[in-house]
């Protein structure tokens, strides 16, 4: 087990001339990135600018060829497994069995990560209930659902599994008002259990409002980095 | 510290092959005229200089390529497992390489290997087939690695394609003799003993000069081909990547043109849809 | 140690229940490939002209390569599920050691392939005549062999998954090595049903364990670096 050592300030994300590659392509390009513990960081930049790239580098998901990369305390060189379990990351796919129901993809999910032990049905159920997919919703196969209900299921994968770092590309999109809504007060709630976030979103005037920093992403680099002017 | 750069270890390894525009050198030059002289004295003492087998008669000199082939074969997908191996261990791509080369030139040297199989069969038990198990396992290793080149040849993402093919190329070295013996018994379960019994050269001086000769222009070919494979396969990777500095460049310079604004409109398309294209045409 | 193997085999027990749960939800094996299966019995009485007295002598033969074309199916159906969207990038990051998942769905595809070749006996016994004999030989065979062609199915699937034209490498870089479990399994299958000695039959069901072990071993060490280079 990879301590989380050093002095309680230190980065959660520390990348330093961080190269990624995307086949041959460089996605990232030499990105030079810290964030601390219990930071929101909003990503901005156009489409292509190496956002969700840089989201799924911090995942441990995407290679990091030249440069440093540490998130949670550990080289993502040298094993990106321990930081792959301590992370919770929602992408463009929901991650979901399509032939299974929500209860059943909430059961597998979270029971993966603690094979054995915990997630009790009860509490697997609450938190759908919580995130809008009760009742009957629970039983359909996610095949069935709208985006949106994939994105408040998938929401909820996250949630059991109470990662220390959340990484978030676009959790707006897709989802109604209300969906919006629970978005933010999960990432509010996320930051009070001592997380740290990080999310690319183009809805821009209500991510700004969740926000601690904006970054400004570019043409694979960090082209922009201030705080947030908060509502 | 981020020490495991597996892009640029791989390309220090292979310093030497970054710069040649073909796959010739002065080595496989050497090697080549060598191969060339070989073969014609190859010819003439096998067709011709040696005498026939006390026992299998003039059927004897198809021997001489026979058995070369098979062994350059089986050297070759040797260094296919070692090449895999070092892509998992070490990611390296110039092993990746040895092994994409190795397992296609192995396998033209198995198909020839078949082939002369086949006509020796032919014109010694007169048949071109037959179940035995050293055909049959052959059979089978030969369709074994045009899997493995299939898959290769099936797969874009260079990372994805080296791993896989690799644990293809892997698991192929460790389950072929497992195969070879399964078959072994398979026949052995029919007969009592196979047709290779029957095989039972006793050699002279000469002989075995022109078969060591023949194992020494099998390698001898199978190094040259696998050289030149290797080489248009490296370059073929270095052309399509270009180089890592120049696609950075080009990368970061994306970020200066979206300086401007993050919003960056692209000049209008209203007009795309405003007008029926017909009168788009018209002054 | 203990604690570690205890979660090592709740994760398999996961990955396999979640397996055999989405063919419960699909049945995509059930409705599909077993009357495949079924259905190539029926075909290959054509080709042989329903010659009883042929189909009896040549039945472990047929069955085991019905059971493999069965087999290439099931081990790409299982495959594709864990390509959907997202799906391979929550295994990573699920926790669950690749052996893990990689025995899991193993045993997933064994399962089905075993009540797959049950139904398949039982057809062989009605439609070609075939006495059933040697059961305890007979369910040996089933299970040595069974587990060697979804463990090595199962690892070529993943594989191959995310090639262009999967359908037709999984054939290709199964059936060869594959071809000794296909000849010890007709082998033993023969002793077993009595049309040759029935002694005979042990030494292959030796032989299909071992296989059945190397190609688990060879898939549980393999299926990590296929996971991270996808």
């Amino acid at each position: 087990m990879a301590a989380y050592h050093g002095a309680p300030m230190a980065p959660v994300v520390q990348l330093s001339s961080a190269v990624a590659l995307l086949g041959r392509f460089p996605v990232l390009a030499g990105i030079d990135l810290e964030v601390d513990a219990g930071e929101v960081v909003l990503l901005q930049g156009p489409n292509g600018a190496g956002k969700t790239s840089l989201l799924r580098v911090c995942a441990g998901l995407v290679r990091v060829v030249e440069g440093n990369a540490r998130v949670l305390g550990s080289d993502l060189a040298a094993d990106p497994s321990i930081v792959r379990r301590r992370v919770g990351y929602l992408g463009h796919g929901s991650g979901l069995y399509a032939d299974l129901s929500i209860a059943e993809n909430l059961r597998f999910w979270a029971r993966s990560a603690t094979p054995g032990s915990g997630h009790p049905d009860a509490e697997i159920a609450e938190v759908a209930q919580r995130l809008g997919l009760g009742g009957r919703l629970d039983a359909l196969s996610v095949s069935r659902l709208s985006e949106g209900q994939r994105k408040r299921a998938a929401l909820a994968v996250l949630v059991l599994r109470r990662p220390e770092l959340w990484l978030l590309d676009e959790p707006h999109a897709g989802l109604d008002r209300a969906g919006r809504d629970l978005v933010d007060e999960l990432i509010a709630g996320a930051v009070v259990a001592g997380a740290t976030v990080m999310m690319s979103s183009h809805e821009l005037d209500r991510a700004r409002l969740v926000a601690h920093r904006l970054v400004t992403v570019a043409g694979g680099v960090v082209t922009d980095d201030r705080p947030a002017r908060r509502g | 510290m981020t020490t495991a750069h597996p892009t640029h270890a791989s390309e220090e390894e292979a310093s030497d092959s970054a710069g040649p525009t073909g796959t010739g050198s002065v080595a496989t030059r050497v090697l080549g005229l060598f191969i060339l002289v070989g073969g014609v004295l190859l010819a003439a003492l096998g067709l011709a200089l040696t005498d026939p087998d006390v026992q299998l008669g003039e059927r004897m000199r198809p021997i001489y390529v026979h058995v070369p082939t098979v062994s350059a074969a089986y050297v070759l997908f040797v260094l296919n497992a070692v090449g895999s191996a070092m892509w998992l261990w070490r990611k390296s791509r110039f092993w990746d390489q040895v092994a994409a080369a190795a397992a296609e030139v192995g396998l033209v040297f198995l198909g020839l290997t078949l082939l002369t199989g086949a006509f020796w069969g032919r014109i010694t038990w007169g048949v071109y087939w037959d179940w035995d198990a050293r055909l049959t396992s052959t059979l089978v290793m030969f369709l074994a690695y045009l899997g493995y080149v299939a898959l290769r040849g099936s797969m874009e993402d260079p990372a994805a394609r080296a791993t896989r093919s690799a644990v293809v190329g892997i698991s192929a070295a460790l389950l072929i003799p497992l195969v070879h013996k399964s078959v072994d018994w398979w026949r052995s379960y029919h007969q009592d003993r196979t047709l290779f019994g029957q095989l039972d050269p006793s050699i002279d001086g000469l002989q075995l000069f022109t078969l060591f000769l023949g194992l020494s222009l099998g390698m001898a070919l199978a190094a040259w081909l696998l050289i030149h494979r290797f080489r248009v396969g490296w370059l073929a990777m270095q052309a399509e990547e270009g180089g890592l500095d120049d696609a950075l460049a080009a990368r970061r310079a994306e970020a200066a043109s979206a300086a401007d604004g993050v919003e960056v409109e692209a000049g209008g398309v209203a007009d795309l849809v405003a007008a029926p294209p017909a009168e788009k045409e018209q002054p | 140690m203990a604690k570690r193997l205890s979660l090592f085999a709740a994760a398999v027990r996961l990955v396999a229940g979640k397996d055999l749960r989405l063919e419960a939800r699909t049945r995509v094996g059930l409705a599909q490939v077993l009357p495949f299966a079924v259905l190539v019995l029926v075909v290959m009485a054509f080709a042989l002209d329903a010659e009883s007295e042929l189909l009896v002598r040549v039945s472990p033969g047929l069955f085991w390569v019905t059971v493999t074309f069965a087999a290439i199916l099931m081990v790409g159906r299982s495959a594709a599920l864990e390509i959907e969207p997202g799906v391979g990038d929550a295994l990573r990051l699920s926790g669950v050691s690749p052996s893990a998942l990689y025995l899991g769905k193993t045993i997933a595809v064994a399962l089905q392939l075993l009540v797959l070749e049950a139904v398949l006996v039982v057809a062989i016994a009605i439609l070609y005549r075939t006495p059933l004999a040697g059961w305890i030989l007979g369910a040996a065979t089933l299970l040595t062999a069974t587990a060697g062609i979804a463990a090595l199915g199962t690892l070529l699937a993943a594989l191959a998954s995310s090639a262009r034209g999967r359908e037709s490498l999984i054939p290709l870089l199964m059936l060869p090595v594959l071809a000794p479990v296909l000849i010890g399994a007709t082998r033993a299958t023969d002793a077993a049903l009595g049309t040759s000695d029935g002694r005979q039959g042990w030494p292959w069901v030796a032989l299909l364990a071992v296989f059945a072990l190397s190609y688990v071993t060879l898939g549980a060490l393999a299926y990590r670096p296929l996971m991270e280079d996808s």
